[in-house]
């Protein structure tokens, strides 16, 4: 299962103000638990808003529109993603619990999502029936 | 939170830190069996007391504080204590949860790599290591692990304590091996997880859940094995093959559970996320500076084909010369065959007969029709079509998957009638 820990911006990120040394640090160390597990799939930092573009469709059929940043609401802005690949929605939670607080002052806002899989054959019956059939050929053509 | 949800949360949590705690304590007790006893003491206890006081901050410390003191406490009721006091003098009976913080990382990395070349051990056979391993480093249930090989749940618990029975009965040390012993066994541990990844990834194992469990599993223990011994070049070149595979998961199989062959499969839908990281593994491997081993081969291999955009845009020049690397480190008929494929590919169908013309008596190639199927098609590609459309049909009485052999008989029929492509 993957699940996304996206970092919330705040007033500091979007500022861009550089985190202290020491919040540098435990991410850091945060992150190579994350390697150290074999959990972590991609992690990356964005740029703050006021380099973004928001793209709107506000009239159906019609043309985007289009508005530069910076956006104010800073709370709803993300500021960065971790991706992991974990057993269970619990342990996903634990990964999440573990990260440092990403701001130290009363903004830091993890949010958890988890990553939409197809699920292919698991779940068609008529494909589960013929799966099996090639699975026992295959087991039969070993023994041969 | 419920008992239910706090339990499924002891569980996550068991999920993440047994195996440290395990190698830990075996490094204690030198006994893996009650290394993992002392572990699931600390674990009944957490079930038993966490959903009053709550989950601790540091749930790892907890587990393995208490599971220390236990080990203690075991010791001096069995009188061990006067050959294991020296190194557990140590380890004192203060150990406080903050102690456990700043354990050194390097011991608890130190402690997983001895213990899963304890697992991997070639005093133990293959399913005992595989089944312990998959125990004792991934944490599964013996049902999980029964469920993956399609065994039953109480032949893998007898394999799983006999294994045990056997490392302490040969007194295996509980130690990383060093110089020529450590290739080897470095060796025995990459089979043991790549056996795992290929249980899981070809349709040839249980329930189908639990291939990409068995996938996922392997692939995760390669990467941990990559961050405690990273100066093993053919760690990362496995990791970067398992990535590389992993990348094809969803489109190996159409919709009818049927296999799709590499150059059939929807590109669009290989997990790109997947590819980088395997090319990135196999840079690792790259930069130790020794020449690539068998794994890194078929890792850069792999990536040949995930770099192509379409089948047709295949660097099928630099496969070539890759597998004629990989046929002179590590032989066999089948990488002659694929190096013949590559062959044929890159420098035209006459260069790919010779060397397919010299496997036909290979004793250990008898039965594989895809031996003559590929002459088949180097011949038809040749304007043989007669050669080719018998050499399709006896490939054809050769297979007993019904698709493939339907799949022969037709390119046979096309021979015939000259429309072969």
């Amino acid at each position: 299962m993957r699940f996304m820990m996206i970092v919330k911006a705040t007033t500091d990120s979007e500022a861009g103000v550089m985190p202290s040394q020491e919040l540098i640090d435990a991410m850091q160390k945060y992150n190579e638990e994350l390697v150290k597990a074999g959990v972590l799939l991609a992690a990356d930092g964005l740029m703050p808003s006021s380099s973004a573009i928001r793209i709107s469709y506000p009239e159906p059929g019609g043309k985007p529109k289009l508005v530069d940043g910076p956006f104010t609401e800073s709370k709803e802005l993300i500021a960065g993603y971790t991706l992991i690949e974990v057993k269970s929605r619990e342990e996903a939670v634990e990964w999440a619990l573990r990260m440092p607080d990403p701001h130290g002052f009363g903004q830091g806002e993890i949010e958890l999502r988890q990553v939409f899989e197809v699920e292919e054959l698991m779940d068609n019956p008529d494909t589960l029936a013929k799966e099996v059939t090639l699975r026992r050929q295959v087991e039969e053509q070993k023994k041969a | 939170m419920s008992s239910a949800q706090t339990h499924r949360t002891i569980d996550a949590i068991w999920r993440m830190e047994s195996a440290k705690l395990i190698a830990g304590l075996t490094r204690m007790v030198r006994d893996v069996a009650l290394a993992e006893d002392l572990a699931q003491d600390a674990l009944l206890i957490a079930l038993e007391r966490w959903p009053e006081t709550g989950i601790p901050d540091n749930p790892g410390g907890w587990l393995m504080t208490t599971a220390k003191r236990r080990a203690i406490d075991f010791m001096r009721r069995n009188k061990l204590r006067d050959q294991k006091y020296g190194e557990i003098g140590r380890t004192s009976p203060l150990y406080t949860e903050d102690d456990v913080d700043q354990a050194l990382d390097g011991e608890i990395s130190d402690d997983l790599l001895r213990l899963i070349f304890m697992t991997c051990h070639p005093v133990l056979s293959q399913d005992a290591r595989v089944a312990l391993t998959l125990r004792l480093l991934c944490g599964l249930t013996t049902d999980e692990i029964a469920r993956s090989f399609l065994v039953a749940e109480s032949t893998v618990a007898q394999r799983i304590v006999r294994a045990k029975r056997t490392l302490s009965a040969e007194k295996v040390p509980f130690e990383v091996p060093t110089g020529e012993e450590l290739n080897q066994r470095m060796a025995a541990v990459l089979e043991v997880i790549y056996l795992m990844f290929n249980e899981g990834y070809s349709a040839t194992s249980g329930e189908h859940w639990i291939r990409p469990l068995l996938c996922q599993e392997a692939l995760r223990l390669g990467r941990i094995l990559a961050e405690i011994a990273p100066n093993e070049p053919e760690v990362h070149g496995l990791v970067a093959l398992m990535e590389i595979q992993a990348s094809r998961l969803k489109t190996r199989i159409n919709a009818k559970g049927e296999p799709i062959l590499l150059m059939d499969q929807n590109r669009a839908k290989w997990d790109q996320l997947l590819i980088r990281r395997g090319i990135t593994a196999l840079e690792r491997s790259r930069k130790l500076g020794r020449p690539l081993g068998p794994y890194s081969l078929q890792a850069a291999i792999s990536i040949c084909h995930a770099q192509a955009r379409s089948a047709a845009e295949t660097d099928w020049i630099r496969i070539a010369a890759l597998y004629e690397a990989l046929a002179r480190l590590s032989p066999s008929p089948i990488v002659e065959l694929n190096r013949a494929v590559a062959i044929s590919m890159a420098f035209g169908p006459a260069f790919g007969l010779q060397i397919v013309d010299q496997l036909n008596e290979e004793p250990s190639l008898k039965g594989y029709h895809l031996l003559p199927s590929v002459r088949a098609d180097l011949l038809a590609k040749l304007g043989r079509y007669d050669e080719a459309r018998s050499e399709f049909e006896r490939a054809a009485s050769m297979t007993r998957n019904t698709r493939e052999r339907e799949l022969l008989l037709q390119r046979a029929a096309d021979c015939e009638s000259g429309t072969y492509q």
